[in-house]
């Protein structure tokens, strides 16, 4: 492994013949690829989509796009670190609440209240829990810091106890219906069922106007982009690969002398904070919070798009979302029932048949090996390019 | 002293629901590892026959008396159905089932609302389940409710008596145990597997000819009780019913409780709270099978 000069000349490395290509290093031809995939999708985003797209069809790629956010976080748990989380749309709402009462109220104006306090709750002042949402400096660190505390205060009491599997994914699931049954019953001060609707402003632009949308909507594909880069480095990172290790051999981690509890925490934290990020953005774009954006459905929707893109790769998810949110306009306007059957069955099979989303159809054609399938033990997304990887000595 | 009463009552109706729900979770969760989220939708088919029964048979009583193996028999077919086509495949893969059975759920609930429609169905109780009975001390409890603790309690006595005494039973105690060491002394396991999946079911239907009784019924009524029921079985512990029967009335007395303390909203996230709070101290559940295994 190391460069030592072998003792023995018998077992000399033969030096490699002339002209043959060094395997991958690190950093080489692979990012190479990255910089080229970002900026295509740079390009995509940010050139095509807005030349090609009507206003309406750009805000709804807005909306996509704000999923596909919910997406990469979950790629980062469940594909990466075999965390199925069912309850994605708690940080999604966190974030998207935080968001709302920031607009909702800058809205209203100084001293003022929005409009369905006086009308459900009957109150004559604000409640003590909204009035720092006034300020923009506690709001939008909030959209984040919020999510990232909730998943921080559950994943550390979880994680530590080995609560994990399906006992997560349920756990994670009730965390949802929790949050959706205490903003449905505290009508007075969340806007219950309805949630927190009308939004006319964001920062000082009127939403209404379609210039602003556009811009709504280059916020969120650059936001977009940013994690996707965020989420490239961290997978790529050490930590990265301690991840997927706990996913395919907790204890061995264990074994080895690390906490698998933190390191779980650290990707669950992670992906929480991208889906709140994303809900803060889905308000401007859409202008609505409310529980039925969050609840339980949603929240395995949001794993849906994952599942069928590929959990374990970078674009898959991201893919996945958009293709699935879109294919859910396209089909539920016309055939709402039909929509609904079709959403199960893709799922089905998907998950039964294809575990590696439709990624691995495409490194299924590229290589024989590719469509191994997850849960069999041999399973791992970065074996290829580990087993490529020139072992470099470290200092 | 008579409010006590009755939200111990309600705590303890509401507790025999869960348990006839969760009795059939904990049954595939604990020997097939399998999360089915299928169950709920088992329940709503089980609620529909009792409501497809009462269309032909006139006699509310009749027709409830009926629909009970009527509904086992309907909800077992389609968990045998799914085990068959599906579950099988997915053993390795527990995670997955809960994902795959969740598209299936989709499916269910899409084909109940073609085949009944969206809105809500109402079915007649029997007249002997509408009243009251009162109790020495001005305390009342109503029929339906205490039919339904009778049937949960029944449910049980029922299964633990057939996984003790009977062949079958042993069978299922032993691929529960020790899945492997069964298979290679010539238990015929995915046989087993298939019987366990439609008693599992069957209990579901059940429990939808009992939820009949309490209120409407709809295509999604299996989603809001389905989490609940999961909550049981996990903080239960796996493998064994008593966690299960024991758990499911602790949480309903507590969700009765919360609720009249506070409101049905805060009384949910206490819930919540407190089986976090209780897997901090045992991670693994109430009770749990010993074995060697580490995690």
């Amino acid at each position: 492994m190391t460069a030592v000069t072998p003792a023995r000349p018998d077992t000399a490395v033969q030096p490699a013949p002339a002209g043959a290509v060094p395997p991958n290093p690190p950093g080489g031809r692979s990012r190479l690829r990255a910089v080229a995939g970002f900026a295509f999708g740079a390009a995509l985003l940010f050139a095509v989509a807005p030349l090609v797209l009507s206003d309406f069809r750009l805000s709804l790629l807005a909306k996509y796009l704000c999923v596909a956010m919910v997406a990469v976080g979950i790629g980062i748990a469940w594909g990466r670190g075999g965390m199925l989380t069912l309850g994605q749309g708690v940080f999604f709402g966190l974030g998207g609440y935080a968001m709302a009462m920031h607009l909702k109220l800058a809205d209203a104006g100084p001293g003022g209240m929005p409009d369905f306090m006086q009308l459900y709750g009957q109150l004559d002042e604000l409640p003590v829990w909204w009035r720092p949402f006034a300020s923009p400096w506690f709001a939008l660190p909030a959209t984040v810091l919020l999510p990232m505390a909730v998943a921080f205060g559950l994943g550390s009491l979880v994680f530590r106890r080995r609560v994990r599997g399906a006992y997560f994914a349920i756990l994670s699931q009730a965390l949802a219906a929790a949050m959706v049954i205490l903003l449905i019953g505290q009508q007075g001060t969340t806007g219950g069922t309805n949630g927190l609707t009308d939004i006319e402003g964001f920062f000082g632009y009127d939403l209404d106007d379609p210039v602003n949308q556009r811009m709504v909507y280059f916020i969120i594909a650059g936001v977009l982009l940013a994690l996707l880069a965020l989420a490239r480095q961290l997978i790529h990172s050490r930590y990265g690969e301690l991840l997927v290790a706990v996913r395919d051999g907790e204890e061995r981690v264990r074994f080895l002398g690390y906490d698998p509890a933190s390191v779980k925490l650290v990707a669950y934290v992670v992906a929480a904070g991208m889906a709140g990020l994303a809900g803060a953005l889905f308000v401007p774009a859409v202008g609505i919070i409310s529980p039925a954006l969050i609840g339980i459905v949603p929240s395995i929707e949001f794993v849906i798009g994952v599942a069928v893109g590929g959990r374990a790769t970078l674009l898959g998810p991201v893919l996945g979302a958009v293709a699935v949110a879109w294919a859910r306009t396209a089909l539920s306007e016309r055939f709402p029932g039909t929509w609904t059957y079709l959403q199960g069955l893709l799922f089905v099979v998907v998950v039964a048949f294809l575990p590696g989303g439709l990624a691995s159809l495409w490194a299924l054609a590229r290589r024989r090996d590719g469509g191994a399938l997850p849960g069999r033990r041999t399973w791992s997304p970065l074996r290829r390019r580990r087993a490529e990887r020139t072992e470099v000595p470290v200092a | 002293m008579t409010v006590l009463f009755g939200q111990l009552f309600t705590g303890i109706s509401i507790g025999a629901v869960l348990l006839l729900i969760a009795l059939g979770l904990a049954l595939t969760f604990g020997q097939m590892n399998v999360i089915n989220m299928a169950h709920g939708e088992f329940i709503m088919a089980g609620a529909y026959t009792t409501y497809v029964l009462q269309q032909s048979i006139t006699g509310a009583g009749m027709s409830l008396l009926i629909a009970l193996p009527v509904a086992f028999v309907v909800a077992g077919a389609m968990g045998v159905l799914l085990e068959i086509l599906l579950i099988r495949r997915l053993y390795a893969r527990p995670l997955d089932t809960l994902l795959v059975t969740w598209g299936v759920s989709l499916m269910l609930q899409q084909l109940a609302r073609d085949v009944f429609g969206s809105p809500n169905v109402q079915t007649r109780a029997p007249e002997l389940l509408t009243g009251n009975v009162a109790l020495p001390g001005g305390l009342t409890v109503a029929n339906n409710r205490l039919f339904i603790l009778a049937l949960a309690l029944a449910a049980v006595a029922a299964l633990t008596l057939a996984l003790r005494l009977t062949p079958l039973g042993r069978r299922i105690r032993a691929v529960v145990q020790n899945r492997d060491l069964a298979a290679v002394s010539g238990i015929p396991t995915a046989r087993v597997d298939r019987t366990t999946f439609f008693i599992g079911s069957g209990l579901a239907g059940l429990a939808g000819v009992a939820l009949t009784l309490l209120g409407p019924i709809g295509p999604t009524m299996g989603t809001n009780l389905i989490i609940d029921a999961f909550l049981v079985v996990v903080v239960g512990g796996i493998g064994q019913l008593k966690g299960t029967v024991i758990v499911a009335f602790a949480l309903g007395v507590l969700q009765a409780t919360g609720e009249y303390l506070t409101t049905l909203s805060v009384a949910k996230v206490i819930v919540f709270v407190a089986i976090v709070a209780f897997l901090q101290w045992r991670p693994q559940g109430l009770f749990t099978l010993r074995t060697r295994s580490l995690a």
